[in-house]
């Protein structure tokens, strides 16, 4: 009887220390899980990017080929379909080990291993970044795409493109073809930018850039082309199959949603890593000046500005999944 | 403790060295898939595809998630305290791509109604110009 007493009493003595914060129901620092909880609600917003991108993307006829869009290489002419940023992607991935290192030498107090790991985790996130600028400046530098014109588009039906006199060329194309419209300040060749995977197109490029370039100078409507009042080059082209076959259409913008998607979802997480490399520098820094020797503590500071790092590699591994490879 | 520590080195190393070969695998489904490598030897349907794709790429984020931000070693109760949400904001991403397909489906549906009833108003504004002409020609 005594004996159930104690029991009950030290039972009832435990619950208090619990409910009183004595230890920790999950076995880890305060720090820890409120960062933790602040990558939850960092999640609920990128989901909420993402559920936008999903439902628009699949309420849309048709959809830029990524391996289309993100084919450029700086230094290099040709396409390089995902080769670019296959490379950013590798950049992020290893800052994350990098970062996994430097936490580790902090759990072993040694500080001089934590700054040296946490400096090559900055230069990643700094080459990532400089990565995307570079991508950025590609595509509204370079091809005109801003966050509500998208010039990349795709074909619906097979079809034959006419030429200057508005004949129809040896340019044919099928249903699925990319093409990237240009403006009349970036030369405005009446080049043919067909989809690299089909071989007809293929041939056709190199023939129609060896043979005629046309040049727009203004806008109006031509027999090859529409040129609109924003210098954009509509090709004209012949249907050759399905219900509108024999139509003479000119190309259209792509979804027009495209731009403020890529834009947002990647400017956003861009973002994240930015802050990321500000805060690292920050706590590399601290660390450096001994600030964290002091506290004993495994430098707890460096986990969880560790913890924030994977998880701006973990939403680049999503991103990439729906922008470039699907 | 030092053997703890040359132990979860090997552990970071090995993570990264899975990462880095699965991410390369994804960029060659991606690629091949579609059949821009190997002449198009391994064209694939998209749904395969997708499905492998997005399969690697769970992968990787428990990969992350489990090794480098250490939660698969955490208290069980807190990883689930996290994962849940995650696999209900994951689950929402799909419901709504589903949502996005009924909106494509409905709007064609009504691009098929709209043709048919702009014919039918074709017809009626020709008969009542018929009218009015024949009005005209009365007067």
């Amino acid at each position: 009887m005594a004996e159930t007493i104690t029991t009950a009493h030290d039972t009832h003595q435990d619950e208090k220390d619990l409910w009183t914060g004595a230890q920790s129901p999950f076995k880890s620092s305060y720090g820890k899980i409120m960062m933790w909880y602040f990558l939850i609600s960092d999640a609920f917003t990128f989901a909420g990017f993402l559920i936008a991108y999903g439902a628009l993307r699949a309420s849309m006829p048709t959809w830029p080929l990524p391996d289309f869009v993100f084919r450029t290489f700086p230094g290099l002419d040709g396409h390089y379909p995902l080769l670019f940023v296959t490379l950013m992607t590798f950049v992020l991935l290893f800052s994350s080990f990098t970062m996994i290192r430097a936490v580790q030498e902090g759990h072993r107090e040694n500080k001089n291993g934590v700054v040296f790991w946490m400096f090559l985790t900055v230069l990643g996130g700094a080459g990532f970044l400089g990565c995307q600028a570079w991508e950025w400046a590609t595509l509204i530098g370079g091809e005109d795409m801003t966050v509500t014109v998208d010039p990349f588009g795709r074909h619906e039906a097979a079809g034959v493109y006419l030429d200057e006199a508005g004949h129809e060329s040896d340019e044919v194309f099928v249903a699925g073809d990319s093409y990237l419209m240009h403006t009349l300040g970036h030369g405005g060749e009446h080049t043919s930018e067909g989809d690299t995977h089909s071989q007809a197109g293929d041939a056709s490029h190199s023939d129609d850039t060896g043979g005629h370039a046309v040049t727009y100078e203004a806008a109006g409507d031509f027999p090859g082309a529409i040129v609109d009042d924003a210098g954009f080059i509509h090709r004209k082209y012949k249907v050759l199959e399905g219900p509108e076959s024999g139509v003479i259409k000119s190309e259209e913008f792509g979804p027009r949603a495209f731009g403020a998607l890529f834009f947002f979802i990647t400017g956003f997480h861009g973002f994240h890593v930015l802050s990321g490399v500000v805060f690292l520098l920050i706590i590399m820094l601290n660390v450096a000046g001994g600030l964290y020797v002091k506290r004993k503590n495994g430098y707890e500071m460096v986990e969880k500005i560790g913890l924030y790092w994977h998880f701006v590699d973990l939403v680049w591994v999503f991103v990439f999944l729906v922008f470039y490879l699907i | 403790m030092s053997h703890d520590y040359e132990n979860s080195k090997k552990i970071a190393l090995k993570t990264i060295i899975v990462l880095a070969v699965v991410t390369v695998i994804e960029v060659l489904i991606a690629l091949s898939g579609k059949g821009y490598l190997f002449n198009g030897a391994l064209e694939m349907p998209w749904y395969i595809m997708n499905t492998m794709m997005i399969g690697f790429s769970l992968y990787k984020a428990y990969l992350i998630v489990g090794e480098f931000m250490h939660l698969a070693h955490e208290v069980r109760s807190m990883a689930m305290s996290i994962v849940l949400p995650m696999v209900l904001l994951f689950w929402a991403i799909v419901a709504f791509m589903y949502e996005g397909k009924t909106w494509k489906d409905y709007r064609e549906v009504i691009e098929v109604k709209d043709n048919l009833e702009s014919e039918n108003s074709i017809k009626t504004q020709g008969m009542l110009m018929t009218r009015e002409t024949k009005q005209l020609n009365e007067n």
